[in-house]
């Protein structure tokens, strides 16, 4: 005869927090979790102690003094009679262009030179290899620096272009300067301009750029919409109409027509006093950084790419080859958009390290967020806290933005499972 | 992870600022070390030479401080700094004392933080430029390129100027000297502007320091001096009344060569035998020993021979005692009375 017993009822000790392994793991979490807000508190607590007693208690009233000083490459009006946070908005505006400047170069370098390494070209796969092994393997300070350095002394001053007999030319039918300050090209300019649109009293924005914003945007919908068009056409009939034409005139005609309504015309650059006046003046505090970073940038992309490109399997190359494709469509049509799958995640880091490091504009004297808003202004004002932290937040700002966009486009170009 | 970048933000303040506040002459002599701040290296004020020894006029201050905390005129280790990272090393507690060129303003002294404890160079900004630009004027000036160290004072003069003057310019902003010379001498900018000691210093390491011209306008007062942070006064005491006695040795005659000779026993001159402990004892009034000013002389010679040795005619730098001759022959250099 069996004997069904109740199975003894469990009275909660203590001691099983430490000795029931079912509450040992959260026991010890919680611990852990205590300690380090205790240490972050006692380390507030001893900031704010510390900046009470040197009288500098926590503000942010500066951004609202005027800053002073003058920062050379503005995308925006800015005077020294600006505020530090408008200098700031300058610095991060110089950050942003920088940055996309960079991304979008280091981008196309990366993917060419990466499958350049994979080519059968013994001489240039050799040679990329090279270029990735240079680049990665000494850290971008050095390559800014280099590359600054190599501009400012094997380029011509502005005064070696002046006289009847000058050492120096300017370059593509007298329209490009290059100069040791920098490249003046010629500038777009509207002789029967519309005038700039104001945003609240801080910002000025073209409504000229505007316009052929949206000219361009529309235009290329309509020739989206022809290319779709074709392709319901093709599948359909098998026949597929030609459009490239009609879709070339289509995008460029109304822009054109719109530009010379605008009175579009170049102003070009020319020597007067110092300097080059006129044109667009390219600092070569942007061009050093911009090409720095990208070839820095670029190396490990090429790497990246490469690891995506070895990812997929030859037996699909071969497939393609055996269709008929040739070489080239083999790569943009098969390999490369299941490549890219492999490619992207890491790519989004490549962008992050990138914009990261354009914190190092400094190091060549560009005007970045780091340059203004934590170098001078933290030097004039004395608020090495206030600035930190907000330029740190800054950064955040950008990298979770940029990582939100690529992590979308991953989204998107992603394998769909089933 | 917002939460978590903010906290560590704070981390490295706090840990910045923790070392700030406490009495800094208690720290120096337990360290047996004066850690100063001086430049990344601007010759004839403060630059090493060819045996790596640091040397210089804002050295020499440096020195005469140890010597008279320490009484040992090598026992300082020195903090190159940039013009931008100088307050923050000063604010947090990294040096000692700030001996850089630095100019005594009223947001310096009061919004940061530190006090002044003297002027050791009166001195104004100037602007540096090839002669074959052929400028002769400040005024002519407008639309160059002005190489400008970042995070001075001079770059906010500048503004100023060209404001006032309704020119423009471009500014290309600068980390250190050596980098502002190189771009200089490449004609990557027109004009070098810093103060004129630090121009002539400069123009002094060129090849050809003839080529080069500094243009007769001084826009700005720049009295440089030495500087320590606010809330250690006794500390600040220490550093000023050093100063002081430099100052006041040249004016009584006090040298390297005879202050040990006249600090042996009490000569006929109350005032030097108050500076040189041998008359009352104003060091043990601040905690030192009585021959700390007579340490102080003999580091590196009073005020008047260390600017001779480091900066005056006779070096290539070769900058006249102009103000800051003593006010008793007509400059501006003047100390208050031992006593």
């Amino acid at each position: 005869m069996t004997t069904l017993t109740d199975p003894p009822a469990e009275s909660f000790k203590l001691s099983m927090l430490v000795y029931d392994t079912r509450y040992r793991s959260i026991t010890f979490q919680i611990l852990a979790l205590v300690a380090v807000l205790l240490l972050f508190g006692w380390l507030t607590m001893n900031t704010a102690q510390n900046l009470n007693d040197l009288g500098k208690e926590p503000s942010f009233s500066f951004l609202g003094e005027s800053a002073g000083y003058d920062i050379n490459q503005r995308l925006i009006d800015y005077s020294s009679q600006s505020t530090h946070l408008r200098a700031a908005f300058v610095g991060l505006l110089n950050t942003l262009l920088v940055a996309a400047m960079g991304c979008a170069t280091a981008t196309v370098i990366g993917v060419i030179v990466g499958v350049l390494r994979l080519s059968g070209n013994w001489l240039v796969a050799r040679l990329m290899t090279v270029y990735v092994e240079m680049f990665r393997n000494v850290p971008v300070l050095m390559w800014i620096v280099l590359c600054m350095a190599i501009l400012i002394e094997a380029m011509p001053p502005p005064s070696a272009f002046r006289g009847d007999d000058p050492d120096a030319t300017m370059k593509l039918f007298d329209s490009v300067a290059i100069t040791n300050r920098g490249v003046y090209i010629p500038e777009p300019l509207f002789s029967r301009s519309l005038g700039d649109f104001h945003v609240g009293a801080a910002f000025d924005v073209s409504i000229n750029l505007i316009a052929i914003l949206i000219v361009l945007g529309a235009s290329i919908f309509v020739a989206r919409g022809i290319a779709r068009r074709a392709d319901a056409k093709q599948e359909a009939t098998g026949l597929r109409p030609r459009t490239w034409h009609t879709r070339l005139a289509v995008i460029v005609l109304p822009t054109v027509v719109l530009l010379a309504i605008l009175g579009f015309h170049l102003g070009y650059p020319e020597l007067k006093g110092f300097n080059f006046a006129g044109g667009t003046y390219m600092r070569n505090s942007l061009i050093a950084l911009w090409l720095a970073l990208s070839l820095y940038t670029a190396a490990f992309i090429a790497e990246i790419v490469r690891a995506g490109i070895l990812a997929i399997s030859s037996g699909q190359t071969e497939a393609a080859a055996a269709l008929g494709l040739r070489n080239n469509r083999i790569m943009s049509l098969v390999v490369l958009p299941q490549a890219m799958r492999v490619i992207i995640p890491p790519l989004i880091s490549q962008y992050l390290n990138l914009t990261k490091n354009s914190s190092l504009a400094i190091a060549v004297g560009y005007m970045d967020i780091t340059g203004t808003l934590m170098g001078i202004t933290l030097n004039q004002t004395g608020r090495e806290l206030e600035t930190v932290l907000l330029g740190m937040l800054v950064y955040l700002a950008i990298s979770l933005i940029i990582s939100g966009v690529m992590n979308w486009y991953n989204n998107r170009v992603k394998l769909v499972e089933r | 992870m917002k939460k978590t970048v903010f906290l560590g933000a704070l981390t490295v303040a706090g840990l910045a600022a923790g070392v700030a506040g406490a009495a800094t002459l208690d720290d120096v002599k337990a360290r047996g070390k004066l850690n100063c701040g001086v430049t990344t290296g601007l010759v004839g004020f403060a630059a090493p030479d060819a045996n790596g020894e640091w040397t210089g006029f804002d050295v020499g201050v440096c020195r005469a401080v140890a010597a008279a905390v320490l009484g040992d005129p090598k026992a300082v280790e020195f903090v190159p700094t940039t013009g931008k990272t100088r307050f923050t090393a000063l604010a947090s507690g990294e040096v000692d004392l700030l001996a850089r060129n630095t100019t005594w303003t009223f947001s310096r002294d009061v919004d940061l933080k530190f006090t002044f404890v003297g002027v050791n160079y009166y001195d104004g900004q100037g602007f540096m430029i090839p002669k074959a630009l052929g400028v002769s004027s400040a005024k002519e000036l407008d639309g160059a390129t002005v190489c400008i160290q970042t995070g001075t004072t001079t770059e906010l003069n500048l503004a100023d100027y060209f404001r006032k003057n309704n020119m423009n310019y471009e500014p290309v902003p600068i980390e250190t000297n050596a980098e502002a010379q190189q771009q200089f001498l490449a004609g990557a900018c027109d004009v070098y502007t810093t103060d004129a000691s630090g121009l002539a210093a400069t123009r002094a390491t060129f090849e050809n320091p003839g080529d080069y011209v500094l243009l007769p306008e001084i826009i700005s007062k720049e009295p440089l001096g030495p500087l320590v942070r606010h809330g250690d006064d006794e500390w600040a005491d220490i550093t000023m009344w050093t100063l002081n006695a430099l100052i006041s040795a040249e004016e009584l005659g006090v040298t390297s060569a005879n202050a040990s000779d006249m600090g042996a026993e009490a000569g006929n001159n109350p005032e030097i035998n108050r500076l040189l402990g041998t008359e009352g004892s104003l060091g043990a009034m601040f905690g030192l020993s009585d021959d700390w000013a007579k340490n102080a002389i003999l580091a590196g010679g009073n005020y008047g021979e260390l600017f001779e040795k480091n900066i005056g005619e006779n070096t290539p730098i070769g900058l006249a005692r102009g103000l800051n001759a003593q006010w008793t022959e007509g400059g501006l250099i003047y100390s208050p009375p031992f006593r």
